[in-house]
């Protein structure tokens, strides 16, 4: 194949019309700022009005005195990816980890020591938790979902990303979206939905991104150059079709004015309670599951140059996979108001999610036959491989806190904290790193990263601190279920709540402790990825370096 | 509507909906015509760019 595609160019009208409605962006911001009473809305309205007009300056600027003709450098194969957006992409990601770990870890010393809030309403703990959250779920583990979906969808597609403006538009809006979240955040603005904090005018700005965002991912699949659509882009399009979804509906809401950031559900009670849980569990199955596992099944069959261990297999995990998350969520109402048939069927589900979660580690897991001699040598493999061990535990370990009578012990202590972090770190983060690894040295055209053993170091640092995290709070969170349903000889609660805090405290600091070394963990990739940049070391992967037998 | 009627209808159509997809996933999944293309899917992340 040469020379599938010309070089890219940029549409004048699509640049105009670009332009033009990020101008009436800024003037609808402009009437914000002059008419709202609160001032981080206000403070909102100047981040839109500067970033919309470095948006304009940006879009006239692509192409300029080049009739239109975009910068870009032609595959082997003769194909023009987009590789800039995806550059961006990994920066940003990187980026966000490790400020998001950062405030995870402050918000763990705070819990362990609660001076460290410094008595600053900005520093609260209630209101660093959801920016801890949204920065390693959306800001973090979003910017890898969209860049690596961007790279994949190319690359399994052997065509370059649709439109020229509109994926830079979704990296940039993302970006904003994460800026407009996390400030609000920090001066107050939330509308107390876990993991759906941004009031209605920022979640209206995350539905025109991710509707481009869909309609670039849905472009390119349509002008793919091969005829079957790579199991990897299901995974992603599941992702981004039911994150729309998912985010539409539980942030149906009423603003109590266009100009202020205070709005009101159209739910109430016990059917609030039930929409929440069912867009939060599905944060976790589409956004923090099935856009991942679309991750897993590109970059781990590439890291290990081995074929996918069971197409077959992927194809039913795929389709298993999404129809049965999308019920699991009522087992975070149990024992609530909810109606008990409606909690019977999320245990039900979530029991039924085992299979498909393991189907997926297993094939995964199984792409490394013939080639696990790999993991002695490539530190990056070993890191997805272990991504993959803790996705099965952490999958094993949720359906078993969704059986009632585990719940009714597990919920509400830090055993749940524990489960999310087994799987966020172990799974989710590492797969993550797994990626940004690889992409790095592939998009800089570099020989390899410039230190594998950092890479390792890096490995056994993180992992340490995982379990030092997981177990810290297994321990605690047990004792505190125990303690919490002690009763004495006469029926008398056996414990106050003070002492429960009270029994917990070591083990807070040693989850704090766990969580700074995944954050040295974190800075320790970030050094390796600058410098594989800047081009130095080249470190080449043993294995690419001895000839094939 | 009652309650009852909505737990009816997801009783049988909604189990008979969610398994003919199981069975179809697992039709496509499997039909021999399918195998070739599937096994080249397989590889296509170690395809050269």
């Amino acid at each position: 194949m040469t020379n599938l595609s010309s070089p890219p160019t940029v549409s004048g009208l699509a640049k105009g019309l670009t332009s033009f409605c990020l101008g009436i962006g800024i003037l609808l911001a402009l009437f914000i700022v002059a008419k709202t009473t609160s001032s981080p809305m206000a403070f909102h309205g100047y981040i839109l009005i500067i970033a919309f007009t470095l948006g304009i300056v940006a879009i006239l600027n692509m192409g300029f005195g080049n009739d239109g003709k975009i910068k870009a450098e032609a595959s082997p194969a003769g194909i023009f990816y987009n590789d800039g957006v995806v550059k961006a992409g990994v920066i940003a990601a990187a980026f966000w980890g490790v400020v998001g770990f950062l405030v995870g870890d402050i918000i763990a010393w705070q819990l362990a020591f609660p001076a460290l809030n410094f008595d600053l309403p900005w520093t609260n703990f209630g209101r660093m938790r959801p920016l801890h959250t949204s920065a390693v779920i959306f800001a973090f583990g979003g910017n890898v979902l969209i860049t690596t979906s961007f790279y994949v969808v190319q690359r399994t597609g052997k065509t370059r990303l649709f439109g020229e403006i509109a994926p830079w538009f979704v990296f940039w809006g993302y970006q904003l979206f994460i800026v407009l979240a996390a400030t609000g955040y920090l001066l107050g603005i939330t509308q107390s939905k876990e993991y759906a904090e941004p009031e209605w005018y920022v979640d209206i700005w995350l539905t025109i991104v991710w509707v481009t965002y869909l309609l670039v991912f849905l472009g390119t699949l349509w002008k793919r150059r091969e005829p079957h659509i790579y199991v990897a882009n299901w995974f992603y399009l599941a992702f981004i079709v039911t994150v729309a979804m998912l985010h539409l509906v539980n942030n149906m809401a009423v603003p109590i004015s266009f100009v202020e950031p205070k709005s009101y559900t159209l739910f109430s009670g016990v059917q609030d309670a039930l929409t929440q849980w069912w867009y939060g569990h599905n944060a976790v199955g589409f956004f923090l599951t099935a856009g991942f596992l679309g991750i897993m099944y590109y970059f781990v069959p590439k890291r290990a140059d081995r074929p996918v261990y069971s197409y077959r297999l992927s194809i039913v995990h795929f389709w298993s996979l999404i129809f049965l998350y999308i019920w699991a969520g009522p087992h975070h109402l149990h024992y609530t108001a909810l109606p008990d048939w409606t909690q019977t069927l999320g245990m039900t589900f979530s029991i039924i999610l085992w299979m498909p979660s393991w189907g997926g580690m297993v094939n995964g897991l199984m792409t490394l036959s013939g080639a696990w001699d790999k993991l002695r040598t490539d530190p990056v493999l070993k890191m997805l491989v272990v991504s993959l061990a803790f996705y099965g535990m952490s999958t094993f370990e949720g359906p078993l806190m969704a059986i009632k009578a585990v719940n009714s012990l597990s919920h509400y202590t830090d055993w749940t904290v524990g489960h999310v972090h087994s799987g966020a770190l172990g799974w989710v983060a590492y797969v993550s790193f797994g990626a940004l690894y690889c992409l790095f040295p592939w998009l800089w055209k570099r020989e390899g990263l410039y230190s594998l053993k950092l890479v390792n170091m890096h490995f056994w640092i993180s992992t340490i601190g995982i379990v030092l995290y997981i177990c810290a709070m297994w321990v605690s969170g047990i004792m505190q279920g125990l303690m919490w349903r002690a009763y004495d000889s006469l029926g008398f609660l056996e414990y106050s709540f003070v002492e429960t805090v009270e029994a917990m405290h070591p083990y807070y600091i040693i989850r704090a402790t766990g969580g700074l070394l995944f954050v040295i963990g974190s800075l320790i990739m970030v050094y390796n990825l600058w410098k594989t940049v800047r081009g130095k070391g080249d470190a080449i992967p043993l294995t690419q370096a001895v000839p094939a037998e | 509507m009652t309650h009852q009627d909505v737990a009816n209808f997801a009783e049988s159509w909604g189990l008979l909906f969610l398994f003919s997809m199981f069975v179809i996933a697992i039709a496509y999944a499997f039909w021999p015509a399918n195998k070739e293309k599937f096994t080249r899917a397989a590889n296509r992340p170690l395809d050269e760019e």
